[in-house]
């Protein structure tokens, strides 16, 4: 769960993404192999290697306007092939806060 | 209250025009986020894990109904519904679009709000004691003299490049609540033996991952000269301060590093340049700032009311007044804090609700000012006695008479984990769980004054190093894990609290807290002794064995 920000270097130890936040609104999307933006982590593409990841990603950096703080984030693959986030932080960007917000109190 | 005039309506207005156009050309790709990110931040916008975070800045923590209205349409309009007040004096929405911020800010402007000083390398927005102007025994209204900061270093271009943030905090009381010795620069408002208005002059203080308690670098600076005595700490700084690691850049590093009598001469040498200068303020610009706050008409009321002396018989209400509301200097008044720690709630969010009803109860019954506290609580500073029942009676039907100020569950957390990018672990949840555990008023009450503090990381946003029990989460092999420090303070004794032994779990956080408290319990001489005397006397070494003789 080490901030992004402090990604210096590219290693990868399994299956990743790139995830980024939306230019105009801010919300969470992982780059696709279509070169383009989801806010649907089932369509995020899938890097295996260090290469894979520094090329996604230096994609994903070129593409400004669309995304920004792009990084490259861990996942898993379920049995059914199903993605789902490598870690607590990964998981609490996709899926929401953990607490109930005030008016649910 | 303080009336703006036309030129600070012109510098905000300005400014949104200006934050318009640029927001306008980093969507159409005319400024890349590079470019971008810097003016962003000048204008409070951060980006968060799930959208960018929005802070609006609340100078030294005073509010109109007007402007917390203002705070919940935006809350209701361009986000989710609430907002999140910090320990410094600032609002925090975190849903925002880029795309509709300017539109935000121009809501925000027309009741001369605006989000100028609350982020990047600068001078950050002056925060003050909330019972300002309303303490008894107070040199004077510290608030004169914020104002007079603000204006001096609001958008100053010495002051907008700085090696790294910078933060001042002025107090006015012998009892500090503005946490003045945690601050890069901490004002203490004195009298010297003339009777002349001054300020005894702190440096160095932070937190973070190399916190310092500031050291007093001049014990009397006159008022007229207390802007070139600022700039000339400022000059040091920006001369020798280091731009080169963003760990070493804060100005308690250099003052660290220098010692503070180097520092010290190295600041008068420099003072000495520009004391005489056109900073030296004149009389008639503070009087105009005085005569800008404008006080309330009070009536002449009876010490003890008789809707008082009637609702004492009422246990929850008298639960609630005890802890809840103040002293006031003028008989008949008293000053109330507005707990924003339910039990199970997330420490210091208002909804828009809660913002709306609290303005109408504020015009009703405090003169139409709500005060912001960097515990995370509000205030109202001009209640009459004979108004408290009822106002107790409308707060309870808010969900904001919580009987818990300056108790356990009074609890200041950063967002942790759940919102923020920096952070490592959670702390909203782990303040949500100590707030159910200590929920029994009776227990709490029991316990006494005790300030737990909570930071999901080292930059330590939740202050965890002087809370009485501080809890810090960090990372371990993608795991959370918090480090349990007791013994801290951010008063006018602060002192940095000590770290008790290795981290603990998430789940075992609250079980740990209820041990150290079981201890003290048990260790204290007498009901009258509070945590923090009980550590004093005895250290941290009962409290230390209590929690890891089993674990």
């Amino acid at each position: 769960m080490t901030s992004p920000l402090e990604q210096k270097k590219i290693k990868i130890a399994g299956p990743s993404v790139v995830t980024a936040n939306r230019t105009w609104d801010g919300i969470v999307v992982y780059r696709t192999a279509a070169k383009g933006w989801s806010a649907e982590l089932s369509e995020a593409a899938i890097v295996r290697n260090s290469d894979e990841a520094k090329a996604l990603l230096a994609e994903a950096v070129a593409d400004d306007v669309g995304a920004i703080g792009p990084y490259i984030a861990p996942v898993q693959i379920g049995e059914d092939g199903k993605i789902l986030p490598g870690n607590l932080r990964e998981q609490i960007r996709r899926t929401g806060i953990t607490i109930g917000q005030p008016a649910q109190v | 209250m303080y009336a703006y005039d036309e030129i600070d309506r012109t510098l905000v207005n300005e400014r949104v025009s200006e934050f318009r156009d640029q927001v306008k050309r980093r969507l159409s790709g005319e400024l890349t986020e590079d470019e971008f990110k810097i003016l962003r931040l000048q204008n409070g916008v951060y980006l968060q894990l799930h959208a960018y975070m929005f802070r609006v800045a609340i100078p030294y923590g005073t509010l109109a109904t007007n402007q917390l209205r203002a705070l919940a349409h935006v809350a209701r309009k361009y986000d989710r519904g609430y907002g999140h007040f910090t320990t410094r004096q600032n609002i925090q929405f975190n849903w925002i679009k880029l795309a509709e911020l300017p539109d935000a800010l121009e809501d925000l402007a027309k009741v001369g709000i605006h989000a100028m000083q609350t982020s990047g390398n600068n001078m950050r927005n002056v925060t003050s004691d909330q019972w300002a102007g309303v303490a008894p025994g107070e040199i004077e209204d510290p608030r004169i003299w914020s104002e007079l900061i603000r204006q001096h270093t609001t958008l100053h271009p010495e002051f907008s490049f700085l090696p790294r943030k910078f933060k001042i905090a002025i107090t006015a009381s012998d009892h500090d609540r503005a946490a003045i010795k945690i601050h890069d620069i901490g004002l203490r408002l004195i009298k010297n033996e003339k009777g002349e208005t001054g300020f005894e002059v702190l440096v160095g203080g932070g937190l973070g991952r190399t916190p310092f308690i500031a050291k007093t670098i001049k014990h009397f600076v006159h008022g007229r000269d207390i802007l070139s005595y600022i700039e000339a700490i400022l000059r040091v700084y920006n001369q020798y301060g280091r731009r080169d690691n963003i760990y070493k850049a804060r100005i308690k590093i250099l003052v660290h590093e220098l010692g503070i009598e180097k520092f010290s001469r190295e600041v008068e040498d420099e003072w000495q340049h520009i004391r005489n200068s056109s900073l030296q303020i004149d009389d008639e610009v503070i009087e105009d700032i005085r005569s800008r706050f404008t006080y309330p008409a009070y009536e002449k009321l009876p010490h003890m009311p008789d809707e008082l002396r009637q609702a004492a018989a009422d246990p929850d209400f008298e639960a609630w007044r005890k802890n809840s509301v103040a002293p006031h200097k003028v008989q008949g008044y008293s000053i109330v804090t507005i707990s924003l720690k339910p039990v199970g709630g997330p420490p210091g969010d208002a909804t828009a609700e809660q913002m709306d009803a609290l303005a109408d109860l504020a015009d009703k019954y405090s003169f139409g000012e709500i005060r912001v506290g960097h515990e995370q609580n509000l205030a109202l500073p001009h209640v009459a006695k004979r108004d408290l029942p009822a106002l107790w009676k409308a707060l309870d039907k808010l969900g904001l008479a919580t009987p818990n100020v300056n108790l356990i569950t009074d609890i200041i957390a950063c967002p942790g984990l759940d919102y923020c990018s920096l952070a490592n672990a959670r702390s909203i949840p782990i303040a949500q769980e100590l707030t159910r555990r200590f929920a029994n008023h009776e227990l709490a009450n029991l316990i006494g004054r005790l300030h737990i503090n909570i930071s999901g990381c080292i930059n330590a946003c939740g202050h965890h190093h002087v809370g009485h029990i501080g809890i810090l989460g960090v990372e371990k092999n993608g795991e959370e894990v918090y480090q349990i420090t007791i013994g801290g303070r951010a008063d006018e004794n602060a002192a940095l609290g000590t770290l008790i032994g290795p981290g603990v779990k998430f789940d075992e956080v609250a079980d740990v807290v209820e041990d150290v408290v079981e201890a003290y319990l048990a260790l204290r001489e007498r009901p009258e002794e509070l945590f923090m005397d009980t550590v004093k006397r005895l250290g941290v070494e009962p409290f230390k064995e209590r929690v890891y003789a089993t674990r």
